[in-house]
């Protein structure tokens, strides 16, 4: 019985291409206080452009009822769960987009005075420590904009230490386990990657690693909690290994929600890791981003981080600009400055105790949903699992069931899919990810539905296999999309 | 704490329901070696009031009420008050990437018409969803061309913006790709085309140019595309003000475009988030990096929209994707969505004149003219007599105005030059002011 | 179901010699496998191959499968039809959808190949 939702008319809206009418406008702009100049003239003919065709031109009321409409054909963190597995879906909270938008903060110019900055790097410094005080590591840089972007950051200061040792080896070994950014960031940073495989309870293998950890590695690159959530128990161990042969250990953040105040990477051996501050920090994900990837390091590593550093001397603060060592810029200015005022709103709400409850509800959410679901689903390793859970759809397989059809059916249930298909070591993956900001009530719901499916499996495989029903648009063909792109609106 | 939405006899229920009689039984099973025995040094969690009266005390440490004229790749435009009223919509904020296409055709819908009005103003045939920014677009467009061409070396302008050179360096290190720099005509600002032409060789993959240039100058790209395109490499035009783009004709002989868009309705937010964006020719599509939104219909014939060309990214090419990008600037990409649909053919272009015509008035009432005779948009270069750029902005500021950028630490050859920048939101007022505090007397004479 | 005259590798390519002549191609299981095709990408005539390296690949909507060449040679023609219509690899494989012709260097690589009788026995195995 599906509670959550019930059918509701939504607008329909077509492109505003197709909204378009000459003459049409939805802006005024003051009457110039100057002259006016010829653009030819000033520009040359040549350089001139007749009109930009195509554009659209409509009008303010038609403007806001088209944003309006499409925005009512997403789901979204403030209709109800996303249980996708390490994308750490919690509640942005509104006073952060608040805060963001004051006036002296948000129009704040990189290259202003810094004497008239002070405001921007006082909230700059006070994100680089909280990070480090939460990860347990020495320096931190907030330059990089994204998860992925900190991942290469990470990579290069590798690359560069080793480098001053003499010799920046050719390899960086990778769980099978890991996420597609990790390999795909290695060779991007000019390494080859090799992967290492999972132990058969979906372990990282010291075993496997011991044999691995050549003169030619320069680094393991591991996400803990792993992408199965379960928290990788001989990483010390493996750190240890690493360290004795001359390689370092770059911890992929990801999965931070599930050690915030419980255990501190930097504790454990890791040399390098980055942080998505649009998961762990609550940061909102916007449909796919800003992000913020800050990446922390120990002592050793702290050189070579990207140029400038903020420097202290007596109150002010500074940018340092005098880095020979560093690995130079990953972007231009400092970093995304808006979302780190939100990540720090959010540490500041929280306090350190705060942080910790809500780790400890994070991992809470997700035992629960696990102990409810193990009777109706494949549980292919058993190991005791922190702030996510992995399913297989192995049990629906068998009534030709995939876990992607599953996955479309639950929204019928009024929730966003859980991940599908990954991680890779599992055969048709669920992984969930609940987040502490859900209450019991949205988790018994989430359950339910789950349960439900898991019925509907047994006695209508073939309706869950052709799920959605209730949505806007039923499966849309990928197939064609691919074979046939087509990008842009075009004029008929 | 206000976002956890349990109570503890709800938490007492859900344990009971695990077999734990604690929630500290939950993390039982980690090594003892591993983990934190003390509370973390943070200062306890405050109140919302608290927190806002945090931000506006560091709000008020900043520039408040000056009249800035600074651009250099940031650009103080009036953001359209529509634009937070749609982006802070819940359905726009809060949501994800959207892979489930069914409950994401919000977001979908409006990438892909952003995807189209890119191409509409940079006259490629694709555009993709954005890149981080400007600065990240440039060496992800210069590794593009390394894969269309199979060629190695990048030729760059000195004109293009600094950073941006300087982050290309950083990812051209790591991927054995050799980057060179060519320079600019003295007289004139614009990129120096023999000295292009002769740098090129048969293994450039790729030469970029910015226009309008770092210095403002709108440059010449088809004379520079022509030189690339007879030696067998492609032409990479950066662009880091989008509003020219309202009023400059697009070089149809660019093979890619790789820009920044912070100029539409993006604060400018002490230097991020931003937007970039790689727009293409057609035949380059399965070498773009990013996310791409594609039409198609879903089971019942209707229109609707899918990310796709997927196989491109790294959840699915891992380490032989076209990048390790996983994010698109979504969200800053919607403002400016918004701020484009605003605006529209007519607003778009108007503001651009508007731009033009402030930027032309300070020039002229400032003495010496502009260091640079080639065309400019809204930025150009100013040599300061008698004084160093930085004492100039020292005396703008006692009129709370922030001045030029002195560009003599990037460009030692004109470390007497400022960049100063007018845009529509800048006054006749405050340019008549610039005009007067240039043309005070040399500190000398004063004295006389 | 596998013709009787292509040799087969393990990594499910076909491969039909003809004299000094072969042509290339993916097996009805690898199609399947990979789903949907939506893309091929293929090397130009001229381009040298190598028994064992990569052509090129195939593409479905989440996934990317490298072929690699059975034989060693030089590519003398590539299908033409597969830019337009992907989607025949998903209906004949061994037939109109077929990849590229070569000229093979080294008949003998042949020899080494799978037959129809333990391609088949191996794909069995491989369920």
């Amino acid at each position: 019985m599906i509670t959550k939702v019930r059918p509701h008319l939504s607008q329909n809206e077509a492109l505003l291409f197709e909204r378009s009418s000459p003459g049409k406008k939805a802006y005024q702009l003051p009457e110039l206080d100057v002259p006016a100049v010829d653009a030819a003239e000033a520009l040359g003919a040549e350089n001139v452009r007749v009109s930009i065709e195509g554009f659209p031109e409509v009008s303010e009321v038609e403007a806001i009822r088209h944003f309006t409409r499409l925005s009512t054909w997403n789901y979204a963190i403030d209709y109800g769960m996303y249980p996708l597995g390490s994308c750490t879906m919690k509640y942005n909270p509104r006073i952060n987009e608040l805060v963001a938008r004051i006036e002296g903060l948000a129009w704040a110019h990189p290259y202003q005075p810094e004497a008239l900055s002070q405001g921007c790097l006082q909230v700059m410094a006070r994100v680089e420590a909280a990070l480090a005080e939460i990860t347990g590591m020495d320096a931190v840089t907030l330059q990089p904009a994204a998860g992925a972007h900190g991942e290469l950051t990470g990579i290069l200061l590798i690359r560069a230490l080793l480098e001053k040792r003499g010799n920046p080896r050719k390899k960086i070994l990778i769980p099978d386990s890991a996420h597609g950014t990790n390999p795909a960031t290695a060779a991007i940073a000019g390494y080859a990657v090799e992967n290492i495989k999972s132990s058969d309870t979906g372990a990282l293998d010291v075993g496997a690693l011991e044999q691995l950890v050549t003169g030619d590695v320069a680094a393991l690159m591991v996400t803990n909690p792993n992408t199965l959530g379960v928290f990788e128990h001989n990483i010390i161990q493996a750190a240890e290994i690493l360290h004795r042969r001359g390689a370092l250990l770059y911890m992929d953040g990801a999965n931070m929600n599930a050690l915030v105040g419980i255990a501190r990477p930097g504790d454990f051996g890791v040399d390098v890791m980055h942080l998505n501050l649009h998961k762990t920090f609550s940061t909102p994900h916007g449909g796919g981003g800003p992000g913020s990837g800050p990446v922390a390091v120990k002592k050793a590593l702290e050189p070579f981080l990207p140029t400038p550093r903020l420097r202290r001397s007596g109150k002010k603060l500074a940018w340092d600009y005098k880095r020979k060592h560093s690995i130079g810029r990953v972007r231009a200015f400092y970093g995304n400055f808006g979302v780190l005022v939100r990540a720090l709103a959010y540490i500041l709400a929280h306090g350190g105790d705060g942080l910790r409850n809500a780790t400890v509800d994070a991992v809470m959410n997700a035992v629960y949903i696990r102990k409810k679901l193990e009777p109706h689903f494949d549980l292919p390793y058993p190991s005791p699992n922190l702030h996510e859970v992995v399913f297989s759809d192995k049990r629906q397989e068998a009534h030709g069931v995939r876990t992607g059809d599953l996955a479309k059916r639950l929204i019928d249930y009024g929730f966003h899919p859980y991940t599908v298909s990954f991680p890779m070591i599992v055969h048709g993956a669920l992984m969930i990810e609940p987040t502490e900001t859900e209450s019991k009530l949205e988790l018994d719901q989430f359950i339910e539905a789950m349960i439900s499916i898991a019925g509907e499996v047994e006695s209508d495989p073939q309706m869950v296999k052709n799920a959605p029903y209730g949505t806007r648009t039923s499966r849309v063909d990928e197939v064609t999309a691919a074979r046939k792109p087509v990008l842009r609106w075009k004029p008929q | 704490m206000r976002y956890l939405p349990k109570s503890d006899s709800e938490r007492r229920q859900m344990l009971d329901a695990c077999g734990f009689s604690s929630a500290e039984e939950l993390f039982a099973h980690l090594p003892e070696a591993v983990r934190l025995n003390r509370p973390l040094a943070l200062d306890p969690g405050i109140s919302e009031y608290e927190i806002v009266d945090y931000f506006k005390r560091r709000a008020a440490e900043n520039a408040n009420g000056y009249a800035s004229f600074l651009g250099a790749g940031v650009y103080n435009h009036y953001r359209p008050v529509l634009v937070d009223t749609v982006v802070s919509r819940g359905e726009f904020l809060t949501s994800y990437t959207p892979y489930q296409a069914e409950i994401s055709q919000g977001t979908l819908t409006a990438i892909f018409e952003f995807q189209t009005m890119l191409c509409q103003l940079t006259g490629m045939d694709v555009a993709n969803a954005s890149m981080y920014d400007g600065s990240t677009a440039v060496p992800e467009a210069a590794m593009m061309a390394v894969r269309a061409t199979g060629k190695g070396r990048v030729l760059v302008a000195r004109s293009v913006h600094p950073e941006y050179r300087e982050v290309l360096r950083t990812y051209a290190r790591n991927q054995g790709m050799p980057v060179e720099e060519f320079g600019y005509v003295a007289e004139t600002g614009s990129i120096d085309l023999e000295d292009l032409e002769r740098r090129m060789d048969p293994l450039t993959a790729a030469v970029i140019v910015q226009s309008p240039n770092f210095f403002g100058i709108v440059d010449q790209v088809k004379a520079a595309a022509r030189i690339a395109h007879r030696h067998g490499a492609l032409l990479v035009m950066v662009f880091t003000e989008a509003v020219s783009l309202g009023l400059l004709e697009p070089a149809a002989e660019a093979d890619i475009v790789a820009g920044e868009l912070q100029s539409f309705a993006i604060s400018p937010c002490y230097g991020g988030p931003f937007a970039g964006i790689i727009a293409t020719k057609e035949r380059f599509i399965r070498q773009m990096p990013g996310r791409l939104v594609g039409q198609t219909t879903d089971s019942r014939g209707n229109r609707a929209f899918c990310l796709t060309l997927s196989t491109r990214e790294q959840h699915i090419r891992r380490e032989k994707a076209t990048s390790n990008i996983c994010t698109n600037q979504a969200l800053i990409a919607l403002m400016a969505t918004v701020f484009m649909s605003v605006y529209g053919k007519r607003g778009l272009r108007e503001l651009a004149e508007q731009n033009l015509a402030k930027a032309h008035y300070l020039a002229g009432r400032m003495k010496p003219q502009p260091r640079f005779t080639g065309p400019f948009f809204n930025e150009f270069v100013t040599r300061v007599d008698g004084r160093s750029p930085e004492d100039l902005n020292k005396a703008l500021l006692k009129k709370k105005i922030i001045g030029g950028l002195p560009l003599g630490g990037h460009y030692p050859e004109l470390k007497d030059c400022m960049l100063f920048c007018a845009t529509e939101m800048s006054t006749r007022e405050a340019m008549d002011s610039v005009a007067s505090v240039l043309a005070v007397a040399k500190p000398q004479e004063v004295q006389a | 179901m596998y013709p009787e005259n292509f040799r087969y590798t393990k990594e499910h390519e076909w491969v039909l010699a003809e004299g000094d002549n072969a042509t290339i191609g993916i097996t009805d299981h690898a199609q399947e496998e990979l789903g949907d095709i939506v893309y091929v990408d293929l090397p130009k005539v001229g381009a040298a191959l190598e028994q064992g390296k990569s052509l090129g690949s195939v593409e479905s909507v989440k996934a990317v499968s490298d072929v690699y060449s059975p034989v060693s040679g030089e590519v003398t023609e590539v299908n033409a039809t597969l830019a337009d219509k992907p989607e025949s690899l998903n209906t004949d494989p061994h037939g109109a959808a077929w990849l590229v012709k070569v000229k093979l260097s080294n008949p003998a690589e042949l020899a080494g190949l799978m037959s129809a009788v333990d391609y088949l026995a191996y794909v069995g195995a491989e369920k």
